[in-house]
């Protein structure tokens, strides 16, 4: 791989956008790439729209992602799915959790949660669609929803599984670790 | 071994490697990490002090008793340690002292968007700005030997992307370095004019040698491509330059950005055609170049606004536009943060709303009482101006209007400066009522411990303040405690400690809902019972919504706080306990 890949993980503050993004991290790590992940913490964090970047390669300088350049959008929502799709660079992949959690203008009344988010970014751009909040319960936990996404991101990445279950292991509490192997496999296999 | 570091972790472990012994900090994003870090080393003592003077004050005596020490700080905090900063500029040091200031640009968390570099100029202090990760460890590490040599303190400048972006750091092991003698040394130490006067000329001679360090130190980098575009930068701006520009351009990279290398800038200059200055926010670099007569062009191209991105340096150097990419024909409704749900400040703006009070807001998640449809928060400054600015809006209006009026403050806030302004109202005869929001931890930052919550940075047991003693102890005669969730009762705690001609003190407690140990039975669900008048829409929680004409419940979002349940005048909302 001579370019850098960029990866852009974007959902509301709390969805755990952040562990899925260290995991990502602390994957590629392992196989020997430079890297730079950009997070939010914050006041962002409180319910607010959150991204992170990750880029990695044979040398990565900023650690962040500009409009039309990110390879995979990994979307934990589907309004921020549908804000980040012009980071997505031509061909690239968006993954997306089709959960709706409606932000306060729309909780207000003051706007409303656009229409028919899947099928417009589908129009755009080569969209894989997950309910992956059911699938975190399938696993046994609804807060499991970040790593049946990082399973999904792993199915589209050119990296072994092993190093995922690998990078799982030493990053997830050992109380919680059967249920996200469980929730891994399910977004790995959907 | 390499490891992939936050920013501020690496600061943390430079200043680990470097063999520090104290570091006090206040809390504030985006530095907080660097300190929490900082405690998980067993070495190193790690406080969170009160507010970030009392925390410069003391890394500034571990310093003089000859420790290595260094206080961390985000950007407006370092506006509440100035004091003691420009003052230990005269005094120097014994042990390296080092402080830490995080700038953010963009504004993520912040009220302003200030540049702390001025600080460094006006201070006579010199100041380091790494761009990564690994440099935020090995600037952070040799920032403490260049103290004790140059006998002064040091910053290390950061930005919310240096922070809060991971890369790779080589680990190294912790160096030993002996606690140094402590000798009474009158004329070093004690600033007074006598001293001070003597000690200015030795501040002003090690200007001159900075300067003289800046030329030739390793931390200023040229990297010459044979372009005949030249970049002057800095920091993140050098990431966003290089991934831009790549070989298009020479680079000279400041590491060191106070005092700056006049004659390295001049040479650097003349083998440019065109040469480029790239810095977020103030044209510091762009003015001592002009200064000191290079033509440079700078913020006639650049922001002087927010973060900047690789693209918007390749327009404007190279007029290069940004890849192709989907473009969305409709409002996309904006996400802003909102208190979670759970949040015990939704009871009480909810009832400071209904009264159509003016609050005087501070600093914390509470400042989110300002967005709709709470919005109740009227003013926000700084730490602990809720108390004082309320003060002088009474003094000009009357008491009429000081009936209609409160201040918000978080329980951490007000121990930082809230306390000095309640001493203001005691003092001065103000009748305020001051509310004290306290959710037993420092919340917007990510749950920090601080003198009212009984535990230390390690999380060790200790002394409690307790809020009800210290507002009696300065003159407050109505203290009252109140469950901002048990609505009614805090309403009419509310209305009758406005009405007093005398100063009260309201503490509305109940634990922050993201805390460890709170825990609410089961999810709140709207019943049949509903008459669709919409008042609990008015609590503005996220779990809440209105699908078509009915109120729904976003179970995976309630946390089953039941605010929503006290406010229904139907008793319609019930809990579901699974």
């Amino acid at each position: 791989m001579t370019d850098t890949k960029k990866i852009m993980i974007v959902g509301v503050g709390g969805q755990g956008t952040l562990l899925a993004s260290r995991i990502l991290g602390n994957t590629v790590i392992h196989e020997g790439y430079d890297v730079k992940l950009s997070e939010v913490h914050g006041m962002s964090q409180r319910g607010g729209s959150v991204v992170t970047y990750v880029k990695y390669g044979q040398k990565v300088y900023s650690p962040i992602i500009g409009k039309g350049e990110a390879d995979i959008i990994l979307a934990f929502e589907l309004l921020e799915a549908y804000r980040a799709l012009p980071y997505l660079k031509e061909g690239g992949k968006i993954i997306v959790n089709t959960q709706q959690i409606n932000p306060m203008p729309v909780i207000i009344g003051a706007a409303e949660y656009p229409q028919d988010i899947a099928d417009k970014i589908k129009n755009k751009a080569n969209l894989i669609a997950v309910d992956a909040l059911s699938l975190a319960k399938q696993a046994g936990n609804i807060k499991a929803v970040n790593v049946v996404l990082i399973g999904m991101l792993a199915k589209s990445s050119e990296i072994a599984k092993d190093s995922w279950i690998e990078t799982l292991r030493t990053t997830v509490p050992a109380k919680f670790l059967d249920v996200n192997l469980k929730a891994f496999e399910l977004g790995y296999n959907h | 071994m390499k490891k992939l570091l936050l920013g501020n972790a690496a600061v943390a472990r430079g200043a680990y490697e470097a063999g520090v012994n104290v570091v006090s900090s206040y809390p504030g994003t985006p530095s907080t990490e660097i300190t929490e870090e900082i405690a998980k080393y067993d070495e190193i003592y790690a406080e969170w002090a009160p507010n970030e003077k009392v925390a410069a004050e003391v890394a500034i005596g571990a310093s003089i008793a000859g420790g290595r020490a260094m206080s961390c700080c985000k950007h407006v905090g370092l506006n509440v340690m100035a004091d003691p900063v420009f003052t230990v500029s005269y005094i120097g040091v014994n042990g390296g002292l080092v402080f830490c200031v995080a700038d953010d640009p963009g504004m993520h968390s912040s009220q302003n968007e200030q540049d702390s570099r001025h600080y460094a100029r006006a201070s006579k202090v010199m100041m380091l700005e790494p761009a990564d990760s690994a440099e935020c460890k090995e600037y952070t590490k040799q920032a403490f030997a260049l103290s004790e040599t140059y006998d002064t303190p040091v910053f290390i400048r950061l930005s919310t992307r240096v922070s809060h972006s991971q890369s790779l750091v080589e680990l190294c092991e912790r160096e030993t370095v002996a606690v140094k003698d402590y000798q009474k040394d009158i004329a070093k130490n004690v600033m007074m004019p006598g001293n001070a006067i003597k000690k200015h000329v030795i501040v002003e001679q090690r200007e001159k040698d900075l300067r003289a360090f800046a030329e030739t130190t390793a931390f200023n980098t040229v990297e010459d491509n044979g372009a005949k575009v030249g970049v002057i930068t800095a920091g993140i701006a050098y990431l966003y330059a290089k991934e831009a520009l790549g070989e298009k351009a020479n680079f000279l990279k400041l590491g060191m950005v106070y005092p700056l290398p006049e004659t390295l800038i001049k040479d650097f200059a003349a083998k440019c055609d065109k040469v480029y200055v790239i810095e977020e926010l103030d044209p510091v670099l762009e003015d001592y170049c002009k200064s000191i007569g290079v033509e440079v062009i700078g913020k006639e191209k650049f922001s002087l606004l927010g973060e900047y991105t690789p693209a918007m340096i390749a327009k404007a150097v190279l007029d290069e536009d940004a890849p192709a990419c989907a473009e969305i024909n409709e409002a996309i409704p904006a996400r802003p943060p909102v208190m979670c749900p759970g949040c015990p400040h939704r009871g009480t703006f909810y009832v400071l709303k209904k009264l159509g009070l003016t609050v005087s807001g501070d600093i914390g998640c509470y400042t989110l009482g300002a967005v709709a449809p709470l919005a109740s928060v009227d003013t926000t400054i700084c730490m602990g101006a809720s108390v004082s600015a309320a003060l002088g809006m009474a003094k000009v209006k009357g008491s009429d209007f000081n009936k209609k009026l409160v201040s918000v403050i978080g329980d951490s806030t007000f121990i930082h400066s809230g306390i000095t302004g309640l001493i203001d109202i005691v003092y001065n005869k103000g009748a305020n009522t001051v509310i004290i929001l306290d959710n037993s931890i420092t919340g917007m930052t990510g749950h920090q411990d601080n003198p009212t919550t009984g535990k230390t940075i390690k999380g060790e047991a200790t002394k409690q303040v307790d809020l009800i003693k210290l507002a009696e102890a300065v003159g407050i005669e109505h203290i009252t405690v109140a469950d901002p969730f048990d609505v009614k009762n805090f309403e009419q705690v509310v209305k009758t400690e406005v009405e007093r001609e005398e100063p009260s003190v309201i503490i509305a407690q109940r634990p922050c809902a993201l805390l460890k140990g709170v825990k609410y039975e089961g999810k709140c669900r709207i019943s049949e019972e509903c008459r669709k008048c919409k008042l609990c829409m008015k609590l503005g929680c996220p779990a809440i919504s209105l699908k078509g004409d009915t109120v729904e419940i976003d179970t995976t979002q309630c946390n089953g706080c039941g605010l929503c349940m006290n406010v229904c005048p139907f008793k319609a909302i019930k809990k579901e306990v699974n």
